[in-house]
């Protein structure tokens, strides 16, 4: 796969279970922004292609939820906290017509998913970071996709926000959407996530968190700047790795279904 | 007061000019929440000046001012969404070659036609006083037409802007939807030539629609109030050089401008004034 005249991923060959909760790791510049567009039909391929539940993108655009990373969103324009959210409505309701008021309603449970029932209508630019990234939550919570995309959606956010969402997607989880999420955080990936999805360019690894997230991948795509820790008995993994870049505290406790409506 | 408002009525050019800075005002100032948002004033400002040799040719060939504009104008509209799929040369850089080039034409062409100055002044400054019903009719198609279909593709083109990834995944032809937008501006752009001319268009694009920026944070809001106050200011502006005797095209803009000053300095939440005032109050 090229972007302009580099070549951003290549030889990726991978199926994803429905029902899965893939955590897709690898630096910076790996291509994990780059896969998740691919599997939304926005980048053309050199060659290769990509299916959705069978379908080609182009035609599986009712089947996924989106949360794209932020830097190209217009966060500073007119709009109010519940009109973004609508706008994963877009294609449900038509963009000719107005929202029915079921369109209304689903936008309002999300909203208050995602703690922001109050904030409904402050506009985007009176939102905190992690407010905004909570709207951008509830926007794909609203596209009731069958398959959730979900771009680095926990960098930068308090670990409040943080709990929430792992809550959230659990729930999502559990009611078997398939899950993948571009992360930076190993360890939270690790807790959450069913399989590890590994990125360097190209695939470095895929498969169940116990059998990608060892010690040999994570250096394999990360180099060696990994710090590795003895495994704590209670975290259910072979190791957890602290990433020196940065120090948080991962609690490892089960994150708890939140169920959808 | 009331015969201040109607005496000028009993004019008919002035009736007609009343009905088409209505027009204008209105229809530039919605699209202009457009222009404003997508952050299209330097595009803008290209088309504007891209209608000119058309409508010089026109002029020239005796042929319907507004059809050689809007042939021109769309062109251009045209270019600059293609040229905005390229990433060799910055955008900017593009329209600023393509604007420039254009207006020249104009002021070439123009300049083979006798009675040069006085033609050129009106194309670059309008001449609202000469408006014809055949304008008004064009106008109120034309203006009417761009503003409905912006109406009715609003979510879409608000999408487009906040999120373009998002809605080129939803599916949305959004080359065509930023194209069109392009467009419906160019069209009212060249309706509204006739009002203000090819020099000051765009403020009635820009100058209503940053005002209701100041003043409201929802998109629906700006729309409607931009709409608003480029009427009024049309209004207001063509009574004003009616009664002080000054250029309609010039007075209507500045009646605009100054709007956009008051917004300025006494807007609730972002003005001057309110701000300097909170500061005062602020423990050193």
């Amino acid at each position: 796969m090229r972007l302009g005249d580099r070549l951003a991923l290549a030889e990726i060959d991978c199926e994803i279970g429905a029902g899965a909760f893939v955590g897709l790791l690898g630096p910076n510049g790996s291509g994990k922004s780059t896969l998740l567009r691919a599997v939304l039909g926005l980048l053309p391929f050199a060659a290769g292609r990509v299916e959705v539940f069978g379908r080609p993108p182009g035609q599986a655009r009712d089947l996924f939820s989106y949360l794209p990373q932020r830097q190209h969103l217009g966060l500073d324009l007119p709009i109010r906290a519940a009109d973004a959210v609508m706008m994963g409505r877009l294609r449900h309701a038509g963009w000719l017509r107005s929202p029915s008021r079921e369109d209304r309603e689903l936008v309002a449970w999300a909203l208050e998913q995602v703690g922001l029932a109050d904030r409904r209508n402050a506009p985007l630019r009176e939102l905190s970071f992690g407010q905004q990234q909570r709207l951008l939550f509830a926007r794909a919570l609203v596209q009731q996709g069958e398959l959730i995309l979900l771009d680095e959606p926990m960098t930068g956010v308090d670990s409040q926000t943080q709990d929430l969402f792992v809550e959230l997607l659990s729930g999502l989880h559990a009611a078997g959407r398939t899950i993948v999420m571009a992360t930076h955080d190993l360890n939270m990936a690790a807790c959450v996530c069913d399989s590890l999805l590994i990125l360097n360019q190209s695939l470095v690894a895929y498969g169940p968190v116990s059998e990608t997230f060892t010690p040999a991948v994570l250096q394999q795509a990360y180099g060696a700047h990994l710090h590795f820790v003895e495994a704590l008995p209670s975290a259910g993994h072979a190791q957890v790795l602290e990433d020196v870049h940065h120090h948080e505290t991962e609690t490892g406790e089960a994150p708890t279904g939140a169920g959808l409506a | 007061m009331l015969d201040w408002l109607s005496d000028p009525l009993e004019f008919r050019f002035m009736r007609l000019a009343l009905v088409e800075v209505l027009i204008m005002g209105s229809v530039a100032g919605f699209l202009g929440t457009y222009v404003v948002v997508r952050g299209l004033a330097f595009v803008g400002e290209a088309i504007a000046h891209a209608v000119f040799p058309g409508v010089v040719i026109a002029f020239l060939l005796k042929s319907n001012a507004l059809l050689g504009g809007a042939a021109f104008g769309l062109l251009t509209a045209l270019a600059i969404s293609s040229l905005s799929l390229t990433r060799r040369l910055r955008e900017d850089t593009a329209i600023g070659v393509v604007f420039a080039g254009a207006l020249a034409l104009g002021v070439v062409l123009i300049s083979t036609s006798p009675g040069y100055t006085r033609n050129l002044t009106s194309f670059l400054f309008g001449d609202v006083l000469a408006v014809t019903p055949t304008d008004i009719y064009l106008s109120l198609l034309v203006g009417g037409g761009a503003l409905l279909i912006a109406l009715a593709l609003r979510r879409a083109l608000m999408l487009a802007a906040f999120d373009r990834e998002m809605a080129l995944a939803l599916g949305l032809p959004v080359f065509w939807l930023d194209t069109l937008l392009l467009v419906l501006i160019t069209l009212t752009i060249v309706i509204s030539l006739q009002a203000v001319g090819n020099v000051l268009v765009l403020a009635m694009f820009v100058t209503p629609a940053a005002t209701a920026r100041l003043l409201v944070d929802d998109i629906g809001r700006m729309m409607a109030l931009s709409a608003l106050l480029g009427a009024t200011a049309g209004v207001a502006g063509l009574y004003i050089s009616w009664y002080s005797d000054l250029a309609a095209g010039g007075t209507i803009v500045l009646t605009a401008t100054s709007f956009f000053l008051v917004a300025l300095l006494f807007a609730p939440s972002g003005g001057l004034l309110p701000r300097l005032i909170r500061d005062r109050r602020l423990p050193a």
